[in-house]
């Protein structure tokens, strides 16, 4: 039973330390989230700091992915959910009906649980994002595809299939395929939804070096169920249960020296 | 731990057989049996037809077919080159119009209305219109159309048979749009795409083989039909007008006259008609068939 414990803080220290001098990204105050009647997030607030990824954790239902999903606010999409409280980004509350959410979501990226390749060519799948918020010439959106596929190093891979569909990659692939069509957009925040949980533990090393490298240009949250790539991977770790933010700090103390029971429970494997 | 569970397992009472009652067994034989001559006795009558269509049909063709205009009363030979084109015009005109009325309509459907009040009172309508006699169709476009515009025309038998198509590609275009994942849409907006874009760069071209085959399905349909034409486009011996006013020849009405004729010429031109239109259906559904496949493939 301890063996998750152990292995966990052995794979604790692979990442780079958490900065606690790095400039608060993202501050989330009092965020309350409804499904139509149903309360999932109570009261939250929590700092996310620039150019560390943190990862939030927790089990099934505590509204980790919930979380996630008011920072683009792609929740919108649908009538029945709603947030109240404030999102500051960059210190503008981007819970305001004054702001324009496609123009958010261009700044803060998403990439999601299953890849989601659209139906059209690889060139054509980065390109979509980029033509949206940017007219350039043929020659400059070359450069930002290869750009974009090298740092999500799918490069080599594609590179003399650009004009073959996007939907005939393998599934690691096309999860690499959806993260380089999200850094196109040069956003400043990426969310990852458990971007491996159905992908082979090769791809899924693969897409945590990536994640490695990406930390020095974007801010990155990362919703993971797998505890061991929470401890790999992220410099500060979010513990939540019930909709409520039971602990946050550096992810080497979470591991290794939880203030809360419940904390130390869950990463135990006690519960959960 | 785990041992205890195989030793619980291995000491359970073994299933017992034989708990199924023979006239369970004896029921599956009968439905599996009856369920078989039904499906023989369907496919037995579309043989038939199509056999006789072929053997009736086949004697009637050739190349004055396609080249002759239809014959008067009492003269031999003659072909149904003008209602060949005319049912072509009539055909074309009709998906013409529907195509963008049915897609945008389906689009509306699946994107946008999904579950509010107006939109599930379009589809109960939509159903209606699906269903209803397509002579009924003829008579309200003769109304509409023939009766203000003070004669039979080929756009009021465009009009008709756009009627009957339209609410076919709504369903086809919402039902397909449906099956496009969510999760795709959600990509979409998640890298900062408005709406618009998201269905017309991404659910429009995920669901594009189901939607042209829904628009191909269509036209195969209001091919063959005729109660429509009859109060709308008529028939017409000649070949049709520039502007289209006027009887426009075609297929169906031409091989409903024909084959009530006591004129044998005739009687075989409507044959040759017959497998005409049946073989150019027959065709068209391959044709959707295999975009259907060929997209599930990839």
């Amino acid at each position: 039973m301890s063996t998750i414990a152990l292995n966990t803080s052995s794979a604790i220290g692979n990442a780079a330390a958490a900065d606690a001098g790095a400039p608060v990204r993202i501050a989330v105050r009092n965020l309350n989230f409804y499904y139509g009647d149903f309360r999932s997030l109570k009261d939250i607030s929590l700092d996310f700091y620039d150019r560390q990824v943190t990862a939030l954790i927790g089990p099934s239902g505590c509204g980790k992915s919930t979380l996630l999903r008011t920072f683009n606010r792609i929740y919108s999409l649908y009538p029945e959910q709603r947030a109240d409280g404030e999102i500051l980004l960059d210190g503008q509350n981007i819970l305001s009906p004054s702001i324009d959410v496609n123009e958010l979501r261009a700044r803060v990226g998403m990439v999601f649980q299953k890849p989601t390749p659209f139906p059209m060519s690889i060139y054509d799948n980065i390109a979509f994002g980029i033509k949206l918020y940017e007219r350039l010439s043929k020659a400059e959106l070359d450069g930002r595809v290869e750009e974009a596929l090298r740092k999500a190093a799918l490069w080599d891979e594609v590179k003399d299939k650009l004009r073959q569909s996007g939907m005939g990659l393998s599934g690691g692939q096309q999860q690499r395929l959806c993260i380089a069509r999200t850094i196109a957009q040069r956003p400043e925040v990426i969310l990852l939804d458990e971007p491996t949980s159905a992908l082979d533990p090769i791809s899924t090393g693969k897409i945590e070096e990536l994640i490695e490298q990406l930390r020095s240009e974007f801010t990155i949250v990362i919703v993971t169920h797998n505890m061991q790539q929470a401890a790999r991977i992220s410099q500060f770790t979010a513990f939540m249960y019930l909709g409520e933010l039971v602990e946050f700090g550096p992810t080497t103390k979470m591991f290794m020296n939880p203030s809360k029971k419940q904390t130390q429970d869950y990463i135990t494997g006690r519960f959960g | 731990m785990d041992t205890a569970v195989y030793d619980q397992a291995a000491t359970a009472a073994p299933a017992p057989w034989g708990r199924v009652r023979r006239s369970r067994h004896l029921a599956d034989r009968v439905l599996r049996i009856v369920c078989t001559l039904f499906t023989l006795l369907g496919a037995f009558v579309l043989g038939w037809i199509l056999l006789m269509l072929v053997v009736e049909g086949i004697g009637g063709l050739s190349p004055e077919v396609f080249t002759e205009t239809t014959p008067g009363p009492g003269t031999q030979g003659g072909g149904i080159a003008n209602a060949i084109v005319g049912s072509l015009i009539l055909t074309v005109l009709g998906i013409v119009i529907a195509t963008p009325i049915g897609v945008l309509a389906g689009t509306y459907l699946a994107e946008y209305g999904k579950d509010s009040p107006l939109a599930t009172i379009i589809r109960f309508v939509n159903d209606i219109l699906l269903a209803a006699p397509s002579i009924l169709i003829g008579l309200f476009v003769y109304i509409l159309m023939v009766q203000p515009m003070g004669g039979y025309s080929g756009w009021a038998g465009g009009v008709a048979l756009a009627i009957i198509a339209i609410p076919v590609i709504v369903r086809s275009t919402e039902d397909m749009l449906r099956l496009v994942p969510g999760s795709l849409r959600e990509a979409g907006a998640a890298l900062g795409a408005p709406m618009s874009k998201v269905i017309v760069k991404i659910s429009w071209k995920a669901a594009r083989a189901g939607m042209v085959t829904g628009v191909i399905l269509a036209t195969a349909r209001i091919a063959g039909e005729t109660a429509p034409l009859l109060f709308t486009a008529l028939n017409n011996t000649f070949w049709f007008s520039p502007n289209l006013m006027g009887g426009v020849s075609n297929l169906p009405v031409t091989i409903y006259q024909f084959a009530l004729a006591p004129y044998p010429n005739w009687r075989e031109l409507a044959w040759a008609g017959a497998l005409i239109i049946t073989l150019s259906i027959l065709a068209l559904s391959i044709v959707a068939r295999l975009l259907l496949k060929k997209d599930k493939v990839r």
